[in-house]
């Protein structure tokens, strides 16, 4: 077979199919193309009902995300060419999300998981406004900038056998993310995000299989900011345990 | 068409479920299963010093009797693969180490490699130590 791939596209309609099944579809194989370009090629020329998400087609959107050969991929970043002239090239929706419609996956229990973890810099004290902005050194910025990178396309999810199992876990993506608000010296949460994270759902579901920081397009790192994450749940446990109780009342004014 | 539950804003999703076998198909997957076997091999060694420390407590004969004992191929079979479930715990604890702790030099974080390579030091000592203490007394 001279310059031509076959795609087995997973497709599933939900008002008429079971389950979804398998459609081989076959297209050009060219060097340049990727995943997505066939995807698209087969929309534009061969099955306009073909349904999937993307949008930049730069790795940047984090919407193009799928299983491609059972790996979680973005296509819009996955050559053609690494699967070689004549090749067979399964592509499926993301593992352990719930499809909607062929490729296309649901988030809203994605993005209630990411919300759940506080993402945003929480503040005690009330500056007003024309105190200025909060000042930050690169070295501060460097701290967290690494997980601050995720685009949320949820590949760490299709990655992550916990999650699939326990469907309840936060995941990988979340909790990496509110380690970059902890890490962020803006930030005044990070005690607030520990109580709420440090639990089996939260951090100490993750079991360290590594494979979200394997299958990661941004280099986030998420295995290590759990690990990290577990450290300091842990000293802050033992801290707790050793120091007398009465602390948080420390330094603070007291009136007759 | 056959009509089933779903509503305009509602549709039905479809939920792969998750097989018992999950972890055969990927070599990644297995090694980690593997990996959280290694506590099994960490539990079985530490019950096997109980019993050294007992016999050794016990006197000589008891402690004679305990070396008879673990000379039996099948306790020689499954030690050997008790210790290669051991290094690989040791070697997977080793590599974790500098991913739960980064270590900043300078504000420069400190390559994955020299966090790790201490680890592994003082393993290479610690071994070199405990054969040189048994080898000289026997």
């Amino acid at each position: 077979m001279a310059d031509k791939i076959v795609l087995e596209i997973a497709r599933y309609a939900p008002e008429k199919d079971e389950k979804p099944s398998f459609q081989s579809f076959e297209v050009p194989f060219r060097k340049e193309w990727v995943v997505l370009d066939a995807l698209n090629h087969i929309k534009d020329k061969m099955d306009g009902s073909l349904t999937y998400r993307w949008s930049c087609r730069m790795g940047v959107c984090g919407s193009c995300g799928m299983m491609v050969n059972g790996e979680p991929k973005l296509t819009c970043a996955t050559f053609l060419s690494s699967y070689g002239n004549g090749a067979k090239v399964r592509v499926e929706p993301l593992r352990y999300f719930p499809v909607i419609r062929d490729l296309v996956t649901a988030l809203s229990d994605f993005l209630v998981k990411l919300q759940s973890v506080k993402p945003w810099l929480i503040r005690h004290d009330d500056v007003p406004l024309s105190a200025g902005e909060y000042l930050q050194t690169p070295e501060q910025l460097d701290l967290y900038k690494q997980f601050s990178m995720c685009i949320n396309c949820t590949l760490c999810y299709a990655a992550c056998p916990v999650v699939g199992l326990e469907p309840t876990f936060v995941g990988p993506a979340a909790l990496a993310l509110a380690q970059r608000y902890n890490m962020d010296n803006r930030d005044q949460g990070a005690e607030e995000r520990l109580g709420l994270l440090a639990h089996p759902e939260g951090i100490w579901g993750c079991t360290f299989v590594g494979e979200c920081t394997r299958v990661c397009p941004k280099h986030v790192d998420p295995a290590g900011a759990i690990q990290q994450y577990k450290l300091k749940a842990a000293l802050e446990w033992v801290k707790g345990f050793i120091l007398p109780r009465g602390h948080e009342d420390a330094g603070k004014e007291v009136r007759p | 068409m056959t009509q089933l539950p779903s509503t305009e804003f509602h549709p039905r999703w479809y939920r792969e479920p998750v097989s018992t076998y999950w972890w055969i198909g990927s070599w990644r997957y297995s090694l980690f299963i593997l990996r959280e076997l290694t506590s099994v091999a960490v539990a079985w060694t530490v019950v096997m010093l109980l019993f050294l420390l007992r016999a050794l407590l016990s006197g000589p004969d008891a402690y004679t009797r305990w070396l008879h004992r673990m000379q039996s191929p099948v306790l020689i079979v499954l030690n050997a693969i008790v210790m290669c479930f051991l290094l690989l715990h040791t070697i997977t604890w080793f590599n974790l180490a500098p991913r739960a702790m980064p270590v900043r030099v300078n504000g420069k974080r400190v390559p994955e490699v020299l966090v790790a390579a201490p680890n592994y030091g003082l393993w290479v000592v610690a071994s070199v130590v405990i054969a040189w203490f048994v080898l000289r007394t026997s």
